[in-house]
């Protein structure tokens, strides 16, 4: 039992994880019904430039770990938002008449060349993060719990709730609803629909950036390949939920997180990548609007 | 097929017909890894270009090939060139009844189920599934092939066993593309609605189409196989599927000739620039990016048939009409 909680609680880390890479890809999808496949090495975008100017600016042993660690992640979320809005500039703006291969396959290229690029600058092999958080475990329930697995599950959830507040209650999220349910209705509501993919561009980045920060924390290591694990299990996570929901894609990564812990746990570890590749099938053969995903009428 | 294609494909078989002679062992290997590349890239063209199925997944049913060719080789003491068909079969096989569940699924969906399949695959191989892959070190001691109790086993000689295969499949696959089945695959591309109402059962083309493409990958697979005599998950990665996938993008998706020369360039051209090797995927992703807004229909591009007069003949009557049509 004592293994099947901490099972429990490291999948809700992962998967919470998980959950905050999904939201760009459900929020581009949301809006441009593009699969971003870019995002996941945006997300190692985030972990490396954390790593960078962790080592470079010191900034936790001036400010102290706690200050220090928050501009520090306002730097890595901007930078990366940066990124995003430049990629969609480049890459997808041109394309945005174009039939859907030529913006899937411009995607991909995108995937391939930041992969490629951030292998060139920081090299093929693992990168270590500076270890600065704290070591120690807390109690909770009978279960002891590392201090860092309550801290992720703790950020990742209160970055989601205000997400989905500004996209519910402020007058740009309406927007970006609007944008997302019918973009010729929106402009003519005077809303600019290049705008808010724009900014649906910045938000899912710096959320995959600030994922990626945690990661590198959390684990401790970084390479330039994981984005495209973590992107597509994120993917799977955001399919789960209900692709374009943003409430879906924080219970798909909750949840996958979950299901591929206990399954690495209790079926077989050597296949604990697959798990979330059998789950993605599955979930599009049987249920492809995913769990939360009745709001979407286009078929699969 | 143009006239000026045919004179295309015969200036190309003169001089790669002869080109053995004068190039070292290294180029004319590079020459073979071209030629397993225009395999598996008119074997994706089959599914992708032609019935407009996003598959980036080539590289599982190719790795289905390769290893049915090495456990029938290495266990089974199978001759590798008698195992051709039976891994094309098996892979043919393979793909039907995975994508049986899935062809239904759009665009970007099918691609990413199919890059999960691919996944699953090679993890299923390192996992060293039912015991018979060898696991994360992959099958050797494969036998080399041998054609009439002459042993191929110089690069020269496989040169001319692949690029005689490569010639069947151009020639194969251009008549596919005139039969009844190609046209009603380029229907299906074009409009699924319009090709479904005109009475082209979709879905069994498309399944059609993804086996045949996929068995035709898994053929180019056992000849990997005999040519490499070791095989290993590694050969099968995501990044093969990309690169197959790049080649048929950059070449013209549905254009033969333009899948060949995607094929060539995409293999030829990191040779020249061996220095920059590590650079090497970062300058696909770039020119997948720059084809996709400059020229999305790539460097050669398919051209609509034209129907011509001497092609009258050749017209099916339509039901009920006397033999010859109406003047």
């Amino acid at each position: 039992m004592e293994q099947f909680f901490q099972q429990l609680t490291n999948g809700l880390a992962v998967g919470s994880i998980y959950a905050l890479i999904a939201l760009g890809y459900t929020m581009v999808y949301g809006v441009l019904k593009l699969i971003n496949f870019a995002h996941g090495d945006l997300f190692t975008l985030g972990a490396y430039l954390g790593m960078t100017l962790l080592t470079s600016l010191l900034l936790q042993d001036r400010l102290g770990t706690a200050a220090g660690l928050l501009l520090l992640a306002v730097m890595v979320m901007g930078l990366v938002a940066v990124t995003g809005a430049v990629l969609e500039r480049a890459a997808y703006r041109p394309l945005r008449e174009s039939p859907r291969l030529s913006a899937v396959v411009s995607a991909l290229g995108a995937s391939i060349f930041l992969q490629n690029a951030l292998m060139l600058v920081y090299g093929a092999r693992y990168q270590v993060y500076p270890d600065i958080l704290p070591q120690n475990a807390v109690s909770l329930l009978g279960l002891t719990v590392p201090v860092v697995r309550i801290a992720v599950v703790l950020v990742s959830v209160g970055m989601m709730a205000v997400l989905y507040l500004f996209v519910q209650k402020t007058k740009v999220g309406t927007a970006i609803r609007a944008a997302a349910i019918d973009q010729g209705a929106a402009r003519l509501m005077g809303i600019d629909v290049n705008r808010v993919i724009r900014l649906v561009f910045m938000i899912g980045p710096a959320l995959g950036g600030a994922a990626g920060l945690l990661v590198g924390l959390y684990y401790g290591q970084v390479n330039f390949t994981m984005g495209w694990t973590y992107g597509m299990k994120a993917f799977t996570a955001a399919i789960l939920g209900g692709i374009g929901n943003i409430p879906g894609a924080m219970v798909g990564g909750l949840l996958l997180g979950v299901i591929e812990a206990l399954g690495a746990a209790y079926l077989s570890i050597a296949w604990k990548d697959a798990i979330a590749f059998f789950v993605l099938i599955l979930i599009l053969i049987v249920r492809p609007s995913g769990l939360l995903g009745e709001r979407v009428a286009e078929k699969v | 097929m143009s006239r000026r294609l045919l004179v295309g494909y015969a200036s190309a078989a003169v001089v790669l017909g002869i080109a053995p002679l004068f190039l070292d062992p290294y180029w004319v290997d590079v020459l073979n890894s071209v030629g397993l590349y225009a395999l598996l890239a008119l074997s994706l063209n089959l599914i992708l270009g032609d019935a407009g199925l996003f598959n980036m997944g080539q590289a599982a049913f190719y790795a289905v090939g390769a290893y049915t060719a090495a456990i029938l080789s290495t266990q089974l003491h199978v001759p590798i060139l008698w195992a051709l068909p039976v891994s094309g079969l098996v892979a043919a096989l393979f793909a039907a009844l995975v994508a049986r569940p899935v062809i239904h699924l759009r665009g970007d969906y099918l691609l990413i189920v199919t890059i999960g399949l691919g996944e699953i695959v090679r993890i299923a191989l390192v996992n060293d599934v039912f015991g018979l892959t060898g696991g994360a070190n992959g099958i050797f001691g494969i036998a080399r092939p041998s054609i009439l109790d002459h042993k191929i086993r110089r690069p020269q000689e496989f040169f001319y066993l692949i690029w005689a295969f490569v010639a069947l499949t151009v020639f194969l696959f251009h008549r596919l593309e005139q039969s009844r089945f190609g046209r009603a695959l380029n229907y299906l591309r074009e409009d699924p609605v319009a090709a479904e109402g005109s009475g082209v059962n979709t879905a069994r083309y498309k399944l059609l189409a993804f086996a045949l493409g996929a068995g035709w990958a898994g053929m180019t697979g056992s000849l990997y196989a005999a040519k490499m005599t070791i095989i290993s998950p590694e050969s099968f990665s995501f990044w093969e599927s990309v690169v197959v996938f790049l080649m048929v993008i950059l070449g013209g998706s549905g254009s033969i000739p333009g899948v060949l020369l995607g094929a060539a360039l995409v293999v030829m051209v990191p040779e020249f620039f061996r220095g920059l090797a590590s650079a090497r995927m970062l300058f696909f992703g770039l020119v997948m990016m720059v084809m996709m807004v400059v020229r999305p229909q790539g460097l050669l591009p398919l051209r609509a048939p034209r129907f011509k007069r001497s092609d009258l003949p050749r017209a099916e009557p339509a039901p009920g009409a006397a033999p010859g049509g109406a003047k």
